[in-house]
């Protein structure tokens, strides 16, 4: 039993085929291809060869793409959409896509803000307008095949969301798309509604990458493996799932990458560092996940609700260019050779001074020719070294929560320039088959459950109710497919509502486990 | 006179969530309201208070609730029709202007869409310079103004107007009606003469917003200037400590969110601890156990990379901060301005001393 992880990036399509006990088999890079799939099918043919496997023992397979990322940036392959907000009287003072770029607002086709929606407290805000909602779904019939559904407090109660959603069938026809913002989740009307549309103007997007995916495993004679895609937060889910909410699988590449690097290291917290040729990403990973950044994300000049992983880079890298300054500093960086390092740097016969030809100089790497490298001033070199501690291990700082030591996993090629011993770390890791760790991360993926919910602890006290709601994220994991013992809960956050009278707080729970 | 178009908004919002000291809600939800309004109605006039005329009845807007019900429900945007009848009807004179009882964070933006949406002038003035958390904290009350008549509306229509004893009754009264309707309504109360305005107002404050938010916006091109001084010349800010945070310790008493937020130096501040409180807004900040700022100055805490403010929902482990103090409006450091926000006031045992004072007793005097 195999699973096997694809990841395809910018640049390169990575392959991972691991084993039952999750070791690494095989893993392997290709080039991106026009065609996605000509570059997916090629890298799984590179994988099956590389480890032997048997195509019929693949039980898994999990895909992470940007491509619905790449659609909205690039406004393209996007459908057009009706949209329904349920939420009038309230709402009303800000109209739908009321900040979007303008040449993104074409996706919908036509809007209505109809009556309906919920109080904080599940109370309704007003009767539901079905009238309304029928009268601009027939006017929308023929016009769309994709329809996107808000309404005000649907993370509260989504009975208005799925009314609308089974009238919208009923008059526009069952292979109708229908995204509705409760299964998109969290709190904040505009942001959730706006991921929702772009949900819905993905649909052909998503339908293509998953068919092709299917297609792509079925023709290299895979065909006994569920598929999985991953998602922005680190875990999976299913094919028929991302086909309807493919917005889910958005800047999973990062993620990917920092739960790679912590599964092949075994570090569930820790410090990650991805060094390639011009810039360092350094990234903190807490029980197993990334730690998400505090501000929303914007895609495509949209603004939604989803998080990013917190994430600091810097101009450092193999090719980083190393100089002497007039007052007598040596810098390195931000300006990089970038791919030209192997014609450009000292040891490849080149004519610039890089971090590599530095280490290389210091006897820290074995590349190119080291005797080019070897006439380097012995105080530059110096320099350069701890001009690269002192940013690197500034970042270091940054990113802890404590003074307390820290373990560091470094990845990416681009790595053998970074010192070893660095202050603040316990131990500095650099694991085997660094290099493809994003189709790792996809490939050892776990399936989650989310619950939110705002609750009055005056009614139910915090513990009671902090007990329920992890309670109630483990059984949606368990739902999504999780094997119920490997259900863990990996975050819990509580805010107060400021400005309220009671103790009404929001509460948010994740919880994640095996796949079966 | 001038006008208030969308990117005078996106200006006036990202001053606003700085001039919020940590309170305030996140003015992205009014600024939504403030563009909708906009693009229906077109821009807004922005008057001086010297142009309003003395006996002109001026009607601040302000939301009153929770921000979070806010970022589900918005506004209906009928509610400032509903709010003008019914305090023109209650003078007894139609109302000439809008303006803002509250420059920092979310209610700086609603008097913008009020004034779009009503075809009225916005004065360039509030009762603050500021977010403060209670009703009476403003400098009309130091004027001897009433807050009520307090005009209340929710979206779905349901009104009302208040006449209470005192402010501690509108308070009450009002927070109590504001969780029936649903947890956020549109109030305008220190409804008001265009004398006592220009007498007890903060003037020009939309205008300063204005000038915070571009210069937080240009700090990286601020030419022989590092952003960070770039970012304290233009806010004429005092830098107190620059960290990252390692604790923030929350608890709510049923009307206030209050808490400590813990921070270990980076940089230059390598190897020293500050700590911030708060209720709601930022109360005071101590580096390594001494205070350097308190209210009614404004603590605020902005992105050491963007120089963006960050609120104090917003705070979160590992947050790389820089701690800045503004001087406040002098009105607040006045004897009967520090009866109603001193430190004291808020729980905190110390003497008002002015932000200027407290830096110059530590090591780093911007």
């Amino acid at each position: 039993m195999y699973k096997l992880g694809i990841d395809v990036g910018g640049t390169n399509t990575d392959a991972v085929i691991i084993d039952e006990n999750l070791e690494v088999v095989a893993a392997i890079k290709h080039p991106t291809t026009d065609d996605v799939y000509e570059g997916i099918i090629s890298a799984i043919r590179e994988v099956l060869r590389e480890s032997g496997v048997d195509r019929g023992s693949i039980t898994q397979a999990m895909l992470g793409t940007t491509q619905c990322t790449n659609a909205i940036v690039e406004r393209k392959n996007l459908a057009k959409i009706g949209l329904v907000r349920i939420g009038a009287p309230a709402t009303t003072g800000i109209p739908p896509m009321v900040d979007w770029p303008e040449d993104i607002q074409g996706v919908v086709e036509d809007y209505t803000v109809i009556r309906g929606g919920f109080e904080f407290d599940g109370k309704e805000l007003a009767k539901l307008d079905t009238a309304a909602a029928a009268e601009f779904f027939e006017k929308l019939k023929g016009r769309v095949k994709s329809v996107a559904i808000s309404c005000v407090f649907s993370t509260i109660r989504n009975d208005h969301e799925l009314e609308i959603a089974r009238l919208c069938r009923e008059i526009m026809g069952a292979d109708v798309h229908v995204s509705i913002s409760s299964e998109i989740g969290s709190m904040g009307l505009i942001e959730r509604e706006n991921a929702t549309i772009l949900n819905a103007a993905l649909y052909q997007v998503a339908e293509r990458f998953t068919e092709g995916f299917a297609k792509s495993l079925a023709d290299e004679g895979i065909s006994n493996a569920e598929i999985y895609l991953s998602q922005n937060d680190g875990t999976l889910m299913t094919m028929e799932h991302a086909r309807r909410y493919p917005i889910l699988t958005i800047a999973c590449g990062p993620t990917n990458s920092i739960r790679g690097a912590s599964y092949l290291s075994q570090l569930k917290n820790a410090i990650v560092i991805d060094v390639g040729g011009t810039t360092t990403d350094f990234g903190m990973i807490q029980n197993g996940f990334p730690r998400e950044s505090s501000v929303a994300a914007t895609i495509g000049g949209v603004r939604t609700n989803f998080r990013m992983p917190d994430i600091i880079s810097i101009g450092l890298g193999g090719g980083s260019i190393v100089r002497r300054q007039p007052d007598g500093r040596v810098t390195v960086g931000p300006d990089s050779v970038g791919y030209r390092i192997t014609s450009e740097a000292l040891v490849f016969g080149g004519q610039t001074v890089t971090a590599t030809d530095i280490a290389v100089k210091l006897g820290m790497a074995e590349l190119g020719d080291p005797a080019l490298a070897a006439g380097i001033d012995d105080e530059l070199a110096a320099g350069a070294m701890a001009a690269i501690r002192d940013m690197v291990e500034e970042c270091i700082d940054s990113l802890k929560l404590s003074s307390e030591d820290v373990d560091v996993i470094l990845v990416g090629g681009g790595s053998i320039v970074l010192p070893r011993e660095l202050s603040g770390t316990a131990h500095v890791y650099n694991p085997e088959h660094f290099g493809c760790a994003n189709a790792i991360g996809s490939a050892i993926s776990k399936v989650s459950g989310n619950y939110e919910q705002l609750i009055d602890y005056n009614q139910i006290p915090r513990e009671q109710a902090l007990e329920q709601a992890k309670a109630e994220a483990a059984k949606m994991a368990v739902e999504a497919g999780a094997i119920p013992e490997t259900v863990e809960i990996i975050e819990v956050e509580d805010v107060p509502l400021a400005y309220c009278v009671g103790n009404t707080c929001r509460v948010r729970v994740k919880a994640a486990g095996d796949l079966a | 006179m001038r006008k208030i178009g969308l990117r005078e908004v996106e200006d006036i919002a990202l001053g606003a969530s700085l001039l919020g000291a940590g309170g305030g809600g996140d003015p992205y939800y009014g600024k939504l309201m403030a563009i909708g309004a906009i693009k229906e109605c077109g821009p807004v006039e922005l008057i001086s208070p010297e142009e309003v005329p003395d006996d002109a009845i001026i009607m601040p807007i302000a939301m009153m609730g929770a921000p979070t019900v806010l970022c589900e429900k918005g506004t209906g945007g009928d509610e400032y029709r509903v709010i003008y009848e019914m305090v023109s009807q209650y003078m007894g004179k139609s109302v000439y202007a809008v303006m803002p009882m509250e420059a920092g964070g979310v209610n700086s933006m609603l008097p913008i869409a009020a004034a779009a949406r009503l075809g009225l002038p916005m004065v360039d003035c509030d009762g603050m310079g500021r977010a403060f958390p209670e009703l009476q904290m403003v400098t009309f009350t130091i004027g001897g103004v009433s807050a009520t008549p307090m005009a209340l509306t929710d979206e779905k229509g349901n009104s009302a107007i208040f006449n209470t004893i005192t402010n501690k009754w509108t308070e009450e009264l009002a927070r109590a009606v504001t969780m029936s309707c649903g947890g956020s309504v549109t109030v305008s109360l220190y409804i008001m003469e265009g004398r006592t305005m220009k007498a007890f107002g903060v003037k020009n404050i939309v205008t300063r917003s204005e000038q915070l938010g571009r210069a937080i916006r240009g700090v990286k091109n601020q030419e022989g200037l590092t952003p960070e001084e770039a970012f304290l010349k233009a806010s004429e800010g005092y830098g107190i400590f620059k960290g990252k945070i390692v604790d923030v310790l929350r608890e709510t008493n049923g009307k206030f969110n209050i808490g400590r937020i813990i921070m270990e130096g980076i940089g230059d501040y390598r190897g020293e601890r500050a700590e911030v409180t708060f209720q709601n807004e930022n109360l005071t900040a101590s580096v390594n156990g001494e205070l350097r700022a308190t209210v009614p100055d404004l603590i605020c805490l902005v992105d050491t990379e963007t120089f963006i403010p960050v609120t104090t929902e917003a705070l979160k482990y590992g947050k790389r901060v820089m701690v800045v103090g503004l001087k406040c409006y002098e009105m607040w450091r006045t004897e009967a301005g520090l009866e109603l926000v001193s430190p004291r006031y808020f729980g905190v045992d110390t003497d008002y001393i002015p932000l200027e004072e407290r830096v110059k007793g530590g090591a780093e005097n911007v």
